[in-house]
């Protein structure tokens, strides 16, 4: 079981340097502390979700911006609904991002607001990029017969990543 | 006259300007008044339309727009009072100028008219003087024969009646002859008729006259006044003017006058008048030919005119005033002037007509001022002096409208700069609050993990780690909380609950918090509630706690040693007993230790009757009093300052920010109350304040009703020499419904003991008197355990600090209550030593969701997907079976009784319809139901058999402040969870409906 091994600790490698970076933060590991054997997919299913919601949130301000007359409620309140759902999944940048997005939105400011798009795109692709390697490494260690270490195992020391697995097995 | 006239037209202009000055002034002070009217109503406006931020700038402009017409219109006004002002000034000098020249007009025709009559009438005197000598010489020279006059009679007579004719330089008399008769004439006379000379000379010789060529007729003068006598001889025919002269008089009958002429000799100017002499007495309306055929000579006078004027204007006075002119106008075009010199243009003249008596000349008199008219002093300076008053009266509308103008924008930009502190404040309070929320958000996190991480198996140090990391976290969040507290306080967001609670209670949840710390310090900590205190009161028991618990922190963290003593009374009560109470205070304290004054610090309050509030109302004053390090007198004046601390070394000393008094002044204000404080350094300080609260029932008596009725009727005994702490002991038993009695000492217990009149069931005794003398106190358990008669009272040490158990003299010390003193933990303790003893469940136990969520239907309300499946799994881990809505309409759908949820959750902010808006929709339809089934309408059985239909909706929120209980309650929902959900603060809401 090597090649689980090697996989589950690149798994915690790759989660680790998530959360230093920033992409994900608490809320992801309360999301996943949610998964269990009523709800294998849980974390999953909400993540998913999210890619939806927001890609057709993005697509809605895109087209909001676009607009001659710019209505900055309606912009708000899409922002706010990204910001809503991306601290859900605990994606903080996301969520970084739509605080000064909403601060340009209140001051009308379109070019600040362009630029937010830009980045909360940006943002946004990184994480879902980030997230899909996560889950295909989880895909991964399943395939090889091992188990998904836990989030909590990552902070605390590798000992304890034997008695994480009965919790996702 | 004409002077004072002017005076008076000055003094009425002078009127009417004031009066306008006047009018003025009033309708400056009236548009002063309207504006001020007016900018009142536009700061209401500007209220009024603050939140409506696009409408603020369309009245701005409006404002502006006004503000720039109405400076135009007064700068119009302004020019046009201006020219106003000039026009009436220069009318009022040319008036004046007019007037004058009128009356120098006057004056001039005045004179000029009086000189013409004079002169016309001197001329027509010597005139009818002419006349009558012609009758004369036809009556005695042509009319007597021999002729009765010779030149030298006519000589004598002409010299001697000349000041008959005072304008005549001399009188001549020339006779008609014909040539026929001519030279008999000349011989009879003894001369030829001489020819008049042409030229005028200065030297005039009768004897080189050419004898006067040959002619129809002649007419020689023969008779001459002496001063011409050298005319004699000359013929009047031959000289130009004469000659028509003499026809035209023989033709009229009348005096003629030549043109001005110089005359012979004297060639000064002068006119000649003729008469002809007739030698019969003509009818006035004879023919001109009967006239000539009658004709017998000429009668002439010679008038000077130069002298003739001038004698006249001798004779009046103000010669020198005008210039008068004389001229012969016959020829109008060519007017000859007789009298006067051209003298330069003095602009004035007057022209007054003379009439001579002859019809065919015409003469007339010009008159001008010697002087050009003076300078119109009194016109220019009246006009001047008005133009002045326009031009201040102008400057002064300048001014004042400038003054207005000024004031208007002072006041638009002090009302920007309102606005700009407004929404500054308003961004500091946002900021605070996502701050805050950022904050909280994250530690509750680092909170919640620490919580899981303390159940997980540490060792010691690692407990001890942990632990140091949430009193760490927790010390950050009830900053933050301190910090939003602040700012709602100062954004006067925060508002009082107004709900029954036990002030006694929260005092002794407030001991129980600090109850660790002063164990561990050994300081007696203990508080004092007044039995006039009614037992519940309506209040807001959260801030009263708040304020408490801020007062109560700081003293322990600056006591060392002491005590820290909390007192409730009516201020009533105080306020009678404060001259009795304060000799014995400074002794007798609880720890023995002395302490502040108390009294001192609510010196500065207000008298009682002023806070005097509705009837029900009962004001408390509450002091907290430490033995503490005290606070430095240099720094007593800005304790109340937030942030402010005595020193920068006490932050690293004792943490905390400095915030806590200041918050807790706010609180106490709200609470209509002071907050006052005497400190004493080194020995301690003493904070009081007032509240004010609502009395519900209006009792006074606390009440003994709750008493536990396994204590009921026992009695007990304190053992203690101090009397206040004693009494604050008593005050925690009696509620047990135990009899106390206190005794002062051991050896005073004893006594009462041996003299058993009564069964002391429980003994309590004070550490110190204990430790004071250790034999003393076993011989005292060894009496009461062979008290012989009955079961021995229970003994109880009463200690401040938590020791190790007690080994004295062989037999172990008795069970120790440690203080501070609580009316619950001492039933516990007391039940346990009796034998009573139930393990009731701990208090603070770790919540545990699962056990209030299981098999519980709850509805999930919320617009986004992400934070809706979120939701939804948190409350299923927990075991509640969960429904998802995603808007609020469908909430008020699926909400419709009859349904089987038992509790609702509900994000405030969705589109369409926020959760206050659904939450009030289902309350409505929840009440109409309720009636409905009341009255009859609807069956209970349909209703599942549940009258009372009132689903329990707490609100989500990722707000703080947006999310205040208040507006919850006041939409209908029962209370509020941050979301994401924190399992605290979940379990409390939670519990509320479904303990």
């Amino acid at each position: 079981m090597a090649a689980v091994s090697q996989l589950q600790r690149q798994f915690i490698e790759y989660t680790t340097s998530l959360y230093n970076e920033g992409y994900l933060d608490d809320q992801y590991t309360q999301l996943q502390k949610l998964q269990d054997e009523s709800n294998p997919d849980f974390v999953v299913e909400v993540v998913s979700l999210f890619f939806e919601d927001s890609e057709k949130l993005l697509n809605n301000l895109a087209t909001a911006l676009q607009q001659k007359i710019v209505d900055y409620k309606q912009v708000d309140s899409h922002v706010h609904q990204f910001k809503g759902s991306s601290s859900s999944i605990g994606a903080q940048r996301v969520t970084n991002v739509c605080i000064h997005f909403r601060n340009f939105c209140e001051e009308k400011n379109l070019d600040g607001c362009l630029r937010c798009l830009q980045q909360l795109k940006h943002e946004y692709i990184q994480v879902r990029n980030k997230l899909e390697g996560l889950f295909r490494l989880e895909q991964q260690i399943l395939q090889a017969g091992g188990s998904v270490p836990m989030m909590e195992s990552i902070c605390t020391s590798a000992s304890t990543m034997s008695s994480s697995g009965k919790l996702s097995a | 006259m004409s002077f004072i006239h002017l005076i008076g037209f000055v003094l009425k202009v002078g009127h009417f300007i004031l009066m306008l000055c006047c009018s003025m002034s009033c309708l400056i002070t009236s548009v002063e008044m309207k504006l001020n009217q007016s900018g009142k109503l536009w700061v209401k406006f500007v209220e009024i339309f603050t939140k409506y931020s696009s409408m603020i700038n369309v009245h701005n402009y409006q404002h502006i727009g006004s503000r720039k017409l109405r400076k135009t219109w007064l700068k119009k006004l302004l020019i046009l009072w201006i020219a106003f002002g000039t026009i009436v000034c220069l009318w009022i000098f040319w008036y004046l100028r007019s007037q004058a020249l009128e009356k120098r007009k006057e004056t001039l025709g005045n004179m000029c008219d009086e000189r013409a009559r004079m002169l016309q009438d001197q001329f027509n005197v010597s005139m009818n003087h002419v006349q009558a000598m012609s009758i004369l010489i036809s009556t005695f020279h042509h009319g007597k024969n021999p002729s009765a006059i010779d030149q030298e009679t006519f000589a004598k007579y002409t010299e001697r009646t000349a000041f008959e004719r005072p304008l005549t330089s001399g009188v001549a008399y020339a006779v008609r002859v014909l040539h026929s008769e001519r030279e008999q004439f000349e011989k009879q006379q003894g001369w030829t008729i001489k020819k008049m000379p042409l030229i005028k000379k200065d030297k005039y010789n009768p004897e080189e006259l050419e004898p006067s060529p040959i002619q129809p007729e002649y007419a020689p003068v023969i008779f001459a006044q002496e001063t011409v006598a050298h005319v004699i001889s000359l013929d009047m025919f031959t000289g130009k003017e004469d000659r028509e002269n003499v026809l035209r008089a023989r033709a009229l009958g009348k005096g003629v006058l030549t043109a001005p002429l110089d005359l012979v000799k004297s060639n000064r100017l002068g006119v000649i008048l003729t008469f002809a002499v007739y030698n019969r007495d003509l009818p006035s309306n004879a023919t001109q030919g009967e006239r000539i055929k009658a004709t017998d000579g000429y009668l002439g006078g010679v008038y000077d005119i130069r002298s003739l004027v001038e004698k006249l204007l001798q004779q009046l006075a103000s010669k020198q005033t005008i210039y008068v002119n004389v001229y012969d106008t016959t020829n109008i075009s060519n007017p000859i002037s007789m009298y006067g010199t051209n003298v330069p243009d003095t602009g004035l003249e007057h022209v007054s007509p003379l009439n001579f008596g002859d019809p065919s000349r015409k003469h007339e008199m010009r008159c001008r001022f010697t002087q050009v008219p003076p300078w119109q002093i009194l016109a220019i300076s009246t006009s001047f002096g008005i133009f002045v008053i326009t031009m201040l009266v102008g400057h002064i509308f300048h001014a004042t409208v400038n003054r207005i103008a000024k004031v208007e924008d002072d006041y638009h930009e002090m009302s920007v700069l309102k606005k700009h502190a407004e929404d500054a404040d308003l961004a500091k309070s946002q900021f605070l609050a996502t701050v805050s929320h950022e904050i909280r958000t994250p530690m509750n996190g680092v909170l919640g993990m620490l919580d899981m991480l303390m159940d997980t198996v540490l060792d010691v140090t690692q407990q001890d780690y942990v632990r140091t990391a949430q009193a760490s976290g927790k010390a950050l969040v009830s900053l933050i909380n301190a910090v939003l507290d602040q700012a709602k306080i100062e954004s006067g967001k925060l508002e009082l609950e107004a709900v029954h609670f036990e002030l006694r209670a929260i005092l002794d949840d407030v001991l129980s918090l600090f109850s660790g710390k002063s164990q561990e310090k050994g300081i007696e900590l203990a508080a004092y509630v007044s039995d006039k205190v009614p037992e519940t009161l309506i209040g807001d028991p959260g801030r009263f706690r708040q304020i408490i618990t801020n007062l109560m922190g700081n003293s322990i963290k600056f006591t060392e040693k002491g005590h820290i003593f909390v007192t409730v009374h009516l201020q009533e009560e105080v306020m009678d007993t404060i001259d009795v109470e304060s000799e014995s205070s400074s002794k007798d304290t609880l720890s023995g230790l002395p302490v502040a004054d108390r009294n001192r610090s609510w010196e500065v309050f207000r008298p009682m009757g002023q806070n005097a509030g509705p009837s029900e109302s009962i004001t408390l004053i509450i002091s907290v009093e430490d033995t503490g390090v005290g606070i430095p007198l240099d720094a007593q004046n800005r304790i109340f300052t937030p942030f402010m601390q005595v020193g920068p070394s006490i932050s690293r000393i004792h943490g905390g920010t400095g915030i806590g008094l200041s918050i807790s002044k706010c609180l106490v204000n709200l609470m209509n109350g002071e907050i006052g404080f005497s400190s004493v350094p080194n020995i301690g300080s003493t904070f009081t304040f007032t509240a004010v609260f609502l009395n519900p029932n209006g009792q006074q008596v606390n009440g003994q009703s709750k008493s536990n009725s396994q204590f009921c009727n026992m009695l007990a005994v304190i053992v203690d020499q101090r009397p206040i702490r004693a009494e604050v002991s008593r005050y925690h038993i009696q509620p047990l419904g135990m009899h106390v009695k206190i005794v002062p000492s051991l050896t005073g217990m004893r006594s009462l003991l041996t003299k058993g009149s009564q069964t002391v069931h429980v003994v309590l005794v004070e550490e110190d008197i204990w430790d004071q003398d250790l034999s003393k106190s076993s011989a005292f358990v060894y009496k009461l355990r062979n008290l012989d008669h009955q079961v021995p009272p229970k003994l109880f040490l009463l200690t401040n600090s938590i020791g190790g158990p007690r080994q004295c003299n062989g037999f172990s010390s008795p069970p120790v209550i440690t203080k501070p003193l609580r009316v619950n933990m001492l039933a516990g303790s007391l039940q346990r030593a009796m034998g009573g003893y139930k393990d009731n469940a701990r208090n603070g136990e770790i919540p545990n969701l699962s056990k209030l969520l299981i098999g519980r239907k709850i509805l999930v309300v919320d617009d986004n997907n992400v934070n809706l499946r979120v939701a939804a799994g948190a409350l299923k881990k927990y075991g509640a079976e969960v429904t998802c809505a995603d808007s609020g309409k469908k909430a008020i759908s699926l909400l419709e009784p009859p349904h089987a949820f038992d509790a609702c959750f509900m994000d405030i902010q969705m589109p369409e319809m926020d959760g206050f808006q659904a939450t009030k929709m289902i309350r409505k339809t929840e009440h109409t139901i309720n009636n409905r089934i009341q009255n009859g309408d609807l069956l209970l059985q349909d209703y599942a058999y549940i009258s009372k239909w009132h689903v329990p909706i707490l609100a989500m929120t990722a707000d703080v402040i947006q999310a205040t209980h208040e507006q919850c309650l006041r939409s209908g929902m029962d209370g509020y969870v941050s979301k994401p959900f924190e399992a605290n603060q979940l379990y409390q809401e939670v519990s509320r409906f479904f303990l």
